[in-house]
C-alpha cells in the first residue's frame, strides 16, 4: 500500500503540492487526474524519490519511502514515461532488458534477451523489432517498448505517466487495454496520471483529482460520474465554465 | 542611499552565485571520484566513452599537433634569424610542444569535440527523462553516465597528447628539413639531445587534468541542463566555455607548479 500524507513540494514560491493525502491499497488501479501543472508527475516523482519532498510523508507498506535500502525499494517498482525515455543507444531488446543486464537481478545476456523478447511479444511487438534502435519505431511502438521495459523485472508496482499522450484514439485504446490487462494479469499495484478520460475509464479502479495542490476528490471510478464535485464535474465534461479557472 | 545599495546587492547576488555553482561542480567532481571506489562499474560504459573520446579524438588532435608544430618551426626560424639563433629551432619546437603546446591545444580540441558532445547527449536525456529512467531502473546515474567518460578522458587524453607530441614534431621536421634546409639527421639530433624526459611528463600530466575537467564539465552541464532545445544548446555552450577556461588556468597554475623556480 503507498500513503501519501500531507505531502508538500515548492519550486521557490510556486507551491505545487500543498497537503496531498492520497491512499493507494495494494492490488489496485488508481488513476490521478487533473489539469497541467497541477503537480501530477510531481506527485508521482516524490513517490519514487526523483524529486525530494518538503513536508509530509510518503510511505510504502508503512515504511518511510525516503529511509532504507534504495536499491531494493526501486526494485519493487516499474515506469512508463510520458515520452517513452527509452535509451536511443540501446537497441530495443536490451532497453527492455536493461534492469536483467546489470545489477542486483543480472542474468546471462541470452537468458536477459530471451525475456525481453517475450516481454516484446506480450505488448505485441513481433521478435523482428527487438534489435531495432528506439529511433526507428513509431511513437506507439515506442510506448509498447516503455510498457515492456516497465514489465521486465516483474515489478509489484507500476507507474504510468500520462500512457497515451500523443497517441492517436486507436492506439490510445490498445495501450489502454493493454495496461488494464498486465496490471490485472500481474496483480500489481498501479498509479496512472493522465487528464485522458478514456484512460481513465479503462484503467482506474479509484480516482483521485489533484487541484490547487491538494486532492479534491477520490473515490472508485464508478462514482466519478455522480459525484457531485464542481471540480470534479468540470474536469471530466471538458467544460470551459466552473471552479477551474481556464485561460482563454 | 539606494544608488549605492543596488548595484552592490546585484554584485553580491552575482558573487553568491557563482560561489554556489564552484561549490557545486566541486561537490560533483567529489562525488564522481568516490565513485571509483565503489562498485557496481561498467565496463562496457567505459569502452565505449575510451573509443569516443581517445580513438575518435585522434584525428582532429593529430592535425592541429602537425599544424602546428610546422607553424611553429617557421616563426621561431624567424624570430631566431634576429639573433642569429636559428639552429634552436628542433629543440624549440619539441620543448613548446611537449611542456605546452601540445597539451593545450589538444585539450582544447578535445574540450570543443567531447564536452560538447557529452553535454549534447546528457542534456538531451536528461530533458528526454532518460536520466530519471536510469534511477528508476535502480542505476545511478553519476557511476553509469558520468564516471566512464570523466574515467575514460582522464586516460585517453594524455595518449592524445603524447600522439600529439610526435606528430607535432613531426611537423616541425617536415617543415625544418623541406622549406629551412635543416638536415634530417641534425635536426632529429638537436630535438632528442635538448628534450628531457620530465618535458613530456610533465605535459602528459597536463593532459590528464584536462581529460578530467573536459568530461567532468561535460556531465556537470549536461546533468544541469535546462528544458527544450535551448536548455541543452545553453548547456553545450557552457560546458565547452568553461572547460577551455578551466584547461587555461589549470594549464598556468600546473606550469607554475612544476616549472617555477
Amino acid at each position: 500500500m503507498i500513503d501519501l500524507r500531507g505531502v508538500h513540494k515548492a519550486f521557490g514560491t510556486n507551491k505545487v503540492l500543498q497537503g496531498v493525502d492520497l491512499t493507494i491499497p495494494t492490488g489496485s488501479s488508481m488513476v490521478i487526474i487533473g489539469g497541467s501543472g497541477t503537480g501530477k508527475s510531481v506527485a508521482l516523482k516524490c513517490i519514487l524519490g526523483l524529486i525530494r519532498h518538503d513536508a509530509g510523508e510518503i510511505l510504502l507498506d508503512g515504511k518511510d519511502v525516503t529511509k532504507g535500502d534504495r536499491d531494493a525499494f526501486l526494485a519493487r517498482f516499474g515506469m512508463l514515461f510520458q515520452g517513452g525515455a527509452l535509451f536511443d543507444s540501446l537497441p530495443v531488446w536490451q532497453n527492455v532488458a536493461f534492469r536483467l543486464l546489470r545489477g542486483s537481478l543480472k542474468r546471462p545476456k541470452a537468458e536477459a534477451r530471451e525475456i525481453a523478447i517475450e516481454k516484446l511479444r506480450r505488448v505485441g511487438l513481433t521478435p523482428e523489432q527487438a534489435d531495432k534502435f528506439p529511433a526507428e519505431l513509431s511513437g506507439g511502438m515506442q510506448k509498447r517498448v516503455g510498457l515492456a521495459r516497465a514489465i521486465a523485472a516483474e515489478p509489484e508496482i507500476i507507474f504510468f505517466d500520462e500512457p497515451t499522450t500523443g497517441l492517436d484514439p486507436i492506439m490510445s485504446g490498445v495501450i489502454n487495454d493493454l495496461i488494464r490487462e498486465i496490471v490485472v494479469e500481474m496483480g500489481a499495484t498501479a498509479m496512472t496520471i493522465t487528464h485522458d478520460m478514456t484512460s481513465v475509464r479503462a484503467i482506474a479502479d479509484n480516482v483521485a483529482m489533484l487541484h490547487d495542490g491538494v486532492i479534491q476528490w477520490t473515490g472508485p471510478v464508478a462514482d466519478m460520474d455522480a459525484s457531485g464535485d464542481p471540480y470534479l464535474d468540470q474536469f471530466i465534461h471538458g467544460r470551459a465554465d466552473g471552479p477551474i479557472e481556464a485561460v482563454r | 542611499m539606494r544608488l549605492i545599495t543596488r548595484p552592490l546587492g546585484r554584485l553580491g547576488r552575482q558573487v553568491l552565485a557563482a560561489l554556489a555553482m564552484i561549490g557545486r561542480m566541486t561537490m560533483f567532481a567529489g562525488q564522481t571520484v568516490t565513485h571509483l571506489a565503489r562498485p557496481p562499474f561498467y565496463g562496457r560504459e567505459f569502452l565505449h566513452a575510451l573509443m569516443q573520446i581517445g580513438w575518435l579524438s585522434l584525428p582532429v588532435v593529430g592535425m592541429t599537433a602537425l599544424f602546428t608544430g610546422g607553424a611553429l618551426a617557421l616563426q621561431i626560424y624567424a624570430g631566431g634569424a634576429r639573433f642569429n639563433a636559428e639552429t634552436v629551432v628542433p629543440s624549440i619546437v619539441a620543448i613548446g610542444l611537449t611542456r605546452e603546446l601540445g597539451p593545450v591545444l589538444g585539450g582544447l580540441m578535445v574540450a570543443a569535440r567531447v564536452a560538447s558532445s557529452i553535454a549534447a547527449e546528457i542534456g538531451t536525456m536528461k530533458v528526454t527523462e532518460q536520466i530519471d529512467a536510469l534511477t528508476t531502473l535502480s542505476t545511478n546515474p553519476m557511476k553509469y553516465l558520468t564516471l566512464p567518460r570523466v574515467l575514460a578522458a582522464t586516460l585517453a587524453v594524455p595518449v592524445l597528447v603524447g600522439v600529439g607530441d610526435v606528430l607535432g614534431i613531426m611537423g616541425g621536421f617536415l617543415v625544418g628539413v623541406g622549406r629551412l634546409d635543416f638536415g634530417a639527421g641534425t635536426y632529429l639530433h638537436n630535438t632528442i639531445d635538448f628534450l628531457e624526459a620530465w618535458d613530456v611528463i610533465s605535459g602528459l600530466i597536463k593532459g590528464a587534468v584536462f581529460g578530467f575537467i573536459v568530461a567532468l564539465m561535460g556531465c556537470y552541464y549536461g546533468m544541469q541542463s535546462g528544458r527544450g532545445a535551448q536548455g541543452v544548446g545553453r548547456a553545450t555552450k557552457s560546458a565547452v566555455v568553461a572547460a577551455s577556461v578551466l584547461i587555461l588556468a589549470s594549464n598556468y597554475l600546473l606550469t607554475e607548479l612544476f616549472f617555477s623556480a
